[in-house]
């Protein structure tokens, strides 16, 4: 009996010290988002070195917030055939990092796409290979045919079947998906 | 003349006396301690060697018996034996009073149950140890859908999710060994974390009748309880092994109990799980494999008037979810919702990659009990609960291997509850209870919170009473009140922050400003009553009504607040909203029943009335960089939830019986006059079963169960733009699959062995035609079929 007093009367105390050992939650640190790519940059350079570079950018610096991208675009020169390269940044973070590395360190599990759409006349080859020869595509080449507007969407694929024969047959999941309009002056 | 009258009126008087053998006598046997209908009391009259025994509603009956003076033994295994003296004249109705002793000795191992008789006035549905032990390769969750009433929201085949009355995670209430369950349950895709194998007895409450657990189980109350452990010098245990086809998996479990005659007792219990990729009919499904080990190990002391109780038990659960399942957005989700097939089936391997989970959840509780003369019982418990849960996904480089959610939440919770019996009639429970909760999310995941960091205080004080004012009629009525207070740390973005306008209405919150981020300190503090009101009426032995009304208020659950981002094993982003009330649900039950060993049923219909009752649903479309994501938003409207339960046992003969089942529930938006979403399909289940208990038990049977295609859901499809075709198209995210009808097959026989063992070996088949079929509740339906064909071979010693 005198036990069962004792037992009652030290857990009741223990859970008072129990409810009341609040200590004051330090304030949490902010979380930066490692992987999120918030800027999209398609350079294209002219081999000629006759007519001007175009810069294509989608920048949606709040990630899946609701701020939409914000797109540059630019127009291409009938005939010209431009040498592209794609970088892919992280600016959540100071300094940004550049996510180009990591995609081509892991160039097997990635695919770039290059789609035209609306009569836009331009073609796409030449994409550099990942670490098996096949397909990476950060690097490509692109010809501005006859006079024509259109869309050009980029795609990035993550772990996508090699080879495959485009979007279509591709598979895997989209990390990127970045549509410009375009005309062919 | 009148004294001639006089003597033949003396006469017949006399003969009617000494002649008259054809009355009736009966009652009920109660326990002496709380009121409890005893069953299966034996009651032997002395004089004339007829016995009979108390049945399920713990009455009895005896005829033919004369008017005079009896002397009745009623005994129980539980029980002291006591006898009685009863004088018979005419039909004569007697109540005895048992002093339940060996199962009040065991008060504290089947607290759940004397602490509860958790409700009086709603029928509670119960699936036993045998029917348990049929899944134990499964989850609780698959055992419980084998009730009427109750279904299960899946994510595949491993995550699955009780839905009472159709309603599920934070609106069901989940008791595990007398503790209630914070294991996150506010997400669709987490299962609650219970070993299947831990537990001997699983109950269903649906309605939030049973206020000694919450005040906010809107869809009703789940209560798992370990089994009872005799008082008495004892050693025994059991081992079940199940193996599958589908999955080629093994399920191990094994219990051993130690007991004494002073009242101490051990239990220790574990289980592992390993099972490889489940299989659809035509094709494998990738990724979805499971490891499951679980541990539990209780030890107590009891005696009469007190005893204690330590428990401890560690659930670990590592499970995939469908590769093909794991999207990057609209486009992707078009994709794999044309495709007939899933995008990636890859060979059967035991293997779990990412997308995968990985929780685990301990639970720790010491309670104990007093009982004072003259007062009643005091019941004190204490626990501890931390559940660790992390999700890991599909991520490039460095942070391949690091989880992308990694949640730890604790919980401590101290109860003290005081039951006494007022008088004969009226039973008092009263309570209180204090909660601290603290979840912290890891920072390192490198992925923004979807929970936040935030403590939580909770007290609760509640109170039930129950009035037998007669024989037949049994009043119910209780009342709860809740306070609840959370201090949390939120990180928004600038641009969310903005678009919500809560620049406007919450800057007292904002604590500090970043770059892209805004830390605020939300503190929400939610008051809450809840009242239930109910009455069961006994016209006979067989026949019984119950009726409950009660009131339930939730608040909103982090998740609901908080959300504000990609949820990306949904593939969608959610939004919470700050400013959301507590939803607050009426609801009625009826249920009329017959119980006889030919012929049972129960009828039970019933109306949940919502108001500010929490949706998330799709609002918009979102373009981002990775494409396009569906938006859907938390917000509160009205809502209406209509059903009924059937459920009917015929028995043929001795050895057959016809098992029946109909449940059907209808939700509406009362404020947008649609339906609500995920409300579980008509469904029909009829099974026939074979028994013999004189040959072994045996046990065959086989069971059709037929699903109808939902029909009323709402229209959340969206339209995307897709530049290769330059046009919009729509994506349907809300279509029905349709109907479907599964055939299952049962069987199990027992073998006695040698030195008190016994084996039971089972063998169970499951969608024995190998139907191809989607299930509307199955999260992953637009990707993979359901599971295909399953042979199960379940052996079990006793020892």
């Amino acid at each position: 009996m005198k036990k069962i007093k004792f037992l009652t009367l030290a857990l009741v105390v223990s859970t008072l010290f129990i409810g009341c050992s609040k200590d004051d939650a330090p304030q949490p640190e902010a979380v930066n988002e490692e992987e999120v790519i918030t800027t999209l940059t398609v350079t294209l350079v002219p081999t000629d070195g006759g007519s001007a570079a175009v810069t294509l950018q989608s920048r949606d610096l709040d990630g899946d917030g609701p701020d939409e991208p914000v797109i540059t675009t630019g127009n291409l020169a009938t005939g010209v055939t431009y040498s592209g390269s794609i970088v892919l940044l992280n600016e959540t973070e100071d300094p940004a990092e550049d996510i180009t590395e990591e995609v081509e360190e892991e160039s097997v599990e990635h695919q770039f796409f290059y789609t035209s759409t609306g009569g836009l006349d331009v073609t796409t080859s030449g994409e550099n290979p990942d670490s098996e020869g096949d397909k990476l595509g950060t690097e490509f080449t692109l010809v501005a045919g006859a006079v024509s507007s259109g869309t050009l969407t980029f795609t990035l694929r993550h772990e996508p079947k090699k080879p495959n024969t485009g979007l279509e047959d591709a598979g895997g999941e989209s990390d990127i998906i970045a549509t410009f309009n375009i005309e062919v002056q | 003349m009148r004294n001639y009258v006089f003597v033949i009126l003396l006469f017949s008087c006399i003969s009617s006396l000494s002649q008259n053998c054809n009355n009736s006598l009966s009652g009920t046997v109660t326990d002496i301690h709380d009121g409890q209908l005893l069953t299966g009391v034996t009651l032997i009259v002395a004089e004339t060697d007829q016995a009979v025994q108390t049945n399920f509603d713990g009455t009895y009956s005896f005829s033919n018996l004369c008017n005079a003076t009896y002397y009745i033994q009623v005994s129980h295994p539980y029980c002291l034996t006591k006898g009685f003296t009863v004088k018979v004249y005419g039909d004569t109705n007697k109540s005895f009073k048992l002093e339940h002793h060996l199962e009040e000795l065991n008060q504290i191992t089947i607290e759940g149950k004397a602490y509860g008789d958790k409700s009086k006035t709603l029928l509670e549905h119960t699936i036993n140890k045998e029917d348990l032990e049929r899944f134990s390769s499964g989850s609780v969750g698959d055992a419980l859908k084998s009730l009427s009433g109750v279904s299960a929201l899946n994510t595949g085949s491993t995550v699955v999710k009780p839905l009472i009355h159709g309603l599920h995670s934070s609106r069901v209430t989940i008791i595990n060994n007398g503790v209630r369950l914070e294991d996150q349950e506010w997400g669709a895709e987490h299962a609650p974390n219970v070993d299947i194998n831990s537990i001997s007895n699983l109950s269903v409450i649906k309605g939030a009748g049973a206020l000694q657990y919450s005040g906010d189980a809107v869809g009703g109350v789940i209560i798992a309880e370990t089994s009872k452990v005799p008082v008495k010098d004892s050693l025994y245990g059991r081992s079940l092994m199940t193996t599958t086809t589908n999955g080629r998996g093994l399920s191990l479990s094994s219990k051993l109990t130690k007991s004494y005659k002073n009242g101490w007792y051990a239990t220790l219990q574990g289980t592992l799980k390993r099972f490889g990729d489940f299989e659809a009919p035509d094709y494998v499904l990738s990724n979805t494999g499971v490891y499951e080990s679980n541990v539990a190990l209780k030890v107590g002391f009891n005696r009469f008037d007190y005893g204690i109780e330590g428990y401890y038990s560690r659930f670990k659960n590592e499970l995939g979810i469908l590769i093909a399942s794991h999207l990057g957005g609209a486009r992707d989700q078009d994709r794999a919702i044309e495709s007939d097939i899933p995008l990636i089936i890859n060979d059967f391997t035991y293997t779990i990659k990412a997308p995968r989970q990985d929780v685990t959840h301990h639970l720790a509780t010491i309670k104990g009990f007093k009982r004072f003369d003259n007062f009643g019982k005091l019941n004190f418990q204490y626990d501890f609960q931390r559940n660790n849960r992390l999700e890991f996904d599909i991520r490039r480089g460095d942070d391949k291997d690091k989880p992308a959610s990694d949640l730890q939440l604790d919980t401590h919770t101290v109860l003290l509850d005081i039951e006494s019996r007022l008088n004969d009639e009226i039973l008092l429970k009263s309570g209180v209870m204090t909660k601290y909760q603290h979840n912290f999310a890891n920072p390192s995941t490198g992925v923004r919170r979807l929970i936040p960091d935030y403590e939580m205080y909770d007290l609760g004080l509640y109170f039930i009473v129950d009035y037998q004012l007669n024989d037949h009629l049994l009043l119910e009525v209780g009342g709860r009140y809740d306070y609840s207070y959370m201090d949390v740390f939120k990180f928004y973005r600038t641009s969310f922050w903005e678009s919500r306008d809560y620049d406007q209405h919450f800057p007292e919150i904002v604590v500090e400003k970043l770059i892209n981020q805004i830390l605020t300190n939300p503190q929400p503090k939610f008051s809450n009553g809840s009242g239930t009101f109910g009455a069961t009426y006994v016209f006979s032995e067989k026949y019984k009504l119950f009726f409950n009304y009660s009131i339930a208020s939730r608040a909103p659950n982090s998740s609901e607040l908080f959300s504000e981002g990609l949820h990306h094993s949904a593939s969608r982003i959610e939004l919470g909203d700050l400013s959301f009330k507590s939803e607050i649900a009426h609801k009625v039950a009826v249920t009329f029943q017959r119980h006889s060993d030919k012929f049972s049923f129960s009828v039970n219909p019933y109306i949940n009335t919502i108001s500010d009752f929490i949706v998330n649903e799709p609002t918009d479309v979102r373009q981002t960089l990775r494409g396009n994501f569906q938006v859907w938003e938390y917000r509160q409207t009205n809502a209406q939830l209509l059903g009924i339960d059937v459920d009917a046992s015929y028995a043929f003969t001795e050895n057959y019986r016809l098992n029946s089942q109909f449940s059907l529930v209808k939700g509406y938006d009362r404020t947008l006059n649609t339906s609500l979403i995920s409300m579980p399909p008509v469904n029909i289940s009829n099974e026939i079963v074979y028994k013999n208990s004189d040959f072994n038990n045996i046990r065959l049977s086989l069971q059709s169960a037929y699903s109808f295609k939902q029909n009323n859901y709402p229209d959340n499809n969206f339209d995307i733009y897709i530049p290769e075709i330059e046009s919009w198209k729509e994506i349907d995210v809300s279509s029905t699959p349709d109907a479907y009808h599964l055939l299952n097959f049962n069987s199990s026989i027992d073998i006695n062995l040698k030195h008190n063992s016994k084996l039971t070996v089972g063998l169970r088949v499951t969608n024995v035609l190998n139907t191809s079929y989607r299930n509307y509740l199955n999260r992953l339906r637009y990707y993979a079929d359901d599971l295909g064909r399953n042979f199960i071979l379940n052996l079990k010693i006793n020892y």
